[in-house]
């Protein structure tokens, strides 16, 4: 269970996110929406604490995991993997090494972090990083460089290093705003894949409704740093969306709306 | 309409005529500056003038007095040009020895420059103190000149190469690592954050985020610092830390004139080389690593 009481965090005068108060129960997939700006991404990267917060706390398992440091924090960082809407790997290395990258923090003692420094890792770990590359069909690169492949393939490839981490909590933010439709749904299909597959606990940033409608069990709607709605997709009316937002929810979305509709369809029976 | 046309076309002269101005007094400003720097530094036009025929006669003694008929005859007869190398045997291993101290002095300052650059890059926010420190450490022994630290090494360790190579070492330490701080500065830094993210350490970071990025430009600074390097320790041996230089000294001091002309133009020859070949090193290994 991931506990989050007031998290506020200001940055100078903007208060972007403002006494957020969430209780996410392990294994459930929530969808954070909001428009630009909203304090999705800062919430996040609060709990992952790339980002320190201004006033609250975030408990896990009943440990406050929001005063970490050192080693303690980089343990607590493994355990809430992090993927990013702009994949965030290192473009000149290859793609395996990328994937192992995520087995960095499960090495003790000064000598083991030395020898992870000359690029060191196990059989066992290679294969695993392998398997995992398989599982999303990634296998034949694993010996390219990471900018050789396309967004989608490089946003599975993350997802690929955050398993690596064996974590219990996978944060994305904003997986696939970079993607177009075809590898959105590829990305989003993964992301459920790890939740129903691995039992891990996901939390997405996405911009459009339907997306988190098809995706997840539950939706937390955000506007200025606020959650506004916190409940089942069933219970996201339009009616609600216009409260909320003030605007119908084609005006959400504004003009460009590449996700919508037919372009991220809901998987036959994904939600049964 | 055509009022707000008016306004801005007065608005855009009026800016033309400022910037003409400020344009006016930099360049008055600027010869000022000048003016003053050649009168303190007494660079005097008149001196100037009675100083280069002199230039001119010094080249006149050094050249060699080569005649076309003996030119490959052997080193016994005048005027060849076995005669004005004769020593070249001596010379050309003094050369290589000179080569191996550049080579060793730049590996060696290099590795010092990559330890103290991630610190003194400003984006991986190590504490202040760490920054400042290796900031300031790396001015320091970049601003001291290699023939400065090699007087004071010949002081300590005496007379040889080793002298030389620390000191050409300790300077390429610092004006390397502070290029290899600033090439940090600029990578992108969204691996990092990934690196991060995912619990690894700072050290961890460096290597897998910032390394991999910024390599390319790491060795074009180091292998561009190699031909530098090789001037400095074919003069640095003056103060007899070894290699060409202090073999051109002496023959300097006791006026061996066809000598000098002889071991200048090796060092020409050798660097010109270097020159040439580290160029295609440089983009050949650019080009595989990038």
């Amino acid at each position: 269970m991931l506990e989050i009481d007031g998290l506020t965090r200001h940055f100078g005068g903007t208060r972007a996110v403002d006494g957020v108060s969430l209780r996410i129960p392990d294994g459930q997939m929530v969808g954070v929406i909001g428009r630009s700006g909203a304090g999705k991404s800062t919430l996040l990267r609060l709990i992952n604490r790339l980002v320190e917060p201004t006033a609250g706390s975030i408990r896990f398992g009943g440990r406050d995991v929001s005063t970490l440091r050192g080693q303690a924090l980089r343990d607590w960082r493994t355990g809430c993997a992090m993927v990013f809407q702009q994949f965030n790997l290192v473009q000149r290395l290859d793609v395996l090494t990328n994937v192992l990258i995520g087995r960095l923090n499960h090495r003790r003692g000064a000598l083991a972090h030395l020898a992870s420094l000359f690029a060191h890792f196990s059989a066992a770990e290679r294969a695993t990083a392998l398997a995992t590359l398989d599982r999303f069909d990634l296998l034949g690169t694993a010996l390219q460089r990471a900018d050789t492949l396309s967004g989608g393939q490089q946003q599975r490839v993350a997802i690929c290093r955050a398993l690596m981490q064996q974590p219990r909590i996978l944060l994305a933010d904003e997986p696939i705003a970079s993607l177009d439709p075809q590898n959105a749904r590829v990305v989003m299909d993964a992301l459920r894949q790890v939740n129903r597959q691995d039992g891990l606990t996901v939390l997405v940033n996405l911009h459009h409704l339907d997306t988190a409608r098809a995706y997840c069990d539950r939706i937390v709607a955000m506007q200025q740093g606020r959650v506004m709605f916190d409940g089942a997709p069933g219970e996201l009316t339009a009616d609600r969306v216009a409260m909320i937002y003030g605007v119908s929810e084609a005006e959400f979305h504004g003009h460009a709306a590449p996700l919508t509709g037919s372009g991220i369809a809901m998987p036959a029976g994904a939600l049964a | 309409m055509s009022g707000a046309v008016a306004a801005q076309e007065a608005a855009y002269l009026s800016l033309r005529r400022q910037r003409r101005l400020s344009t006016v007094l930099g360049a008055a400003i600027f010869l000022a500056c000048l003016l003053t720097a050649g009168w303190v530094s007494e660079f005097h036009p008149a001196t100037l003038a009675a100083g280069v025929p002199r230039i001119g006669e010094y080249f006149g003694r050094i050249a060699p007095s080569l005649e076309w008929s003996k030119l490959f005859s052997g080193s016994g007869t005048e005027g060849s040009l076995a005669f004005w190398f004769y020593r070249l045997d001596k010379w050309a291993w003094l050369l290589f020895e000179t080569a191996q101290m550049a080579a060793l002095a730049t590996l060696m300052g290099a590795t010092a420059a990559l330890l103290l650059a991630f610190p003194a890059a400003r984006n991986l926010r190590l504490p202040a103190w760490a920054y400042q420190g290796a900031r300031r450490l790396l001015e320091a022994t970049r601003t001291v000149p290699e023939i400065v630290f090699a007087l004071i090494f010949v002081w300590a360790f005496g007379v040889g190469a080793l002298a030389g190579i620390l000191a050409i070492a300790l300077h390429t330490a610092g004006a390397l690592g502070k290029l290899f701080a600033d090439a940090m500065e600029n990578i992108e830094m969204r691996p990092w954050e990934g690196v991060r993210a995912s619990g690894g350490s700072w050290l961890q970071a460096c290597r897998y985020a910032v390394l991999p990025a910024a390599a390319p430009d790491l060795l074009s600074y180091a292998l561009l610092r190699f031909e530098i390097n090789l001037r400095s320790a074919s003069v640095i041996g003056f103060v007899g830390a070894g290699g060409i230089g202090e073999e051109l000294y002496n023959v300097i001091s006791f006026n061996y004139y066809e000598e000098i002309s002889a071991i200048i133009l090796l060092i020409i020859l050798a660097v010109m080389c270097i020159d040439l070949v580290s160029e295609r090193l440089r983009m050949r290994i650019i080009e595989v690593v990038s």
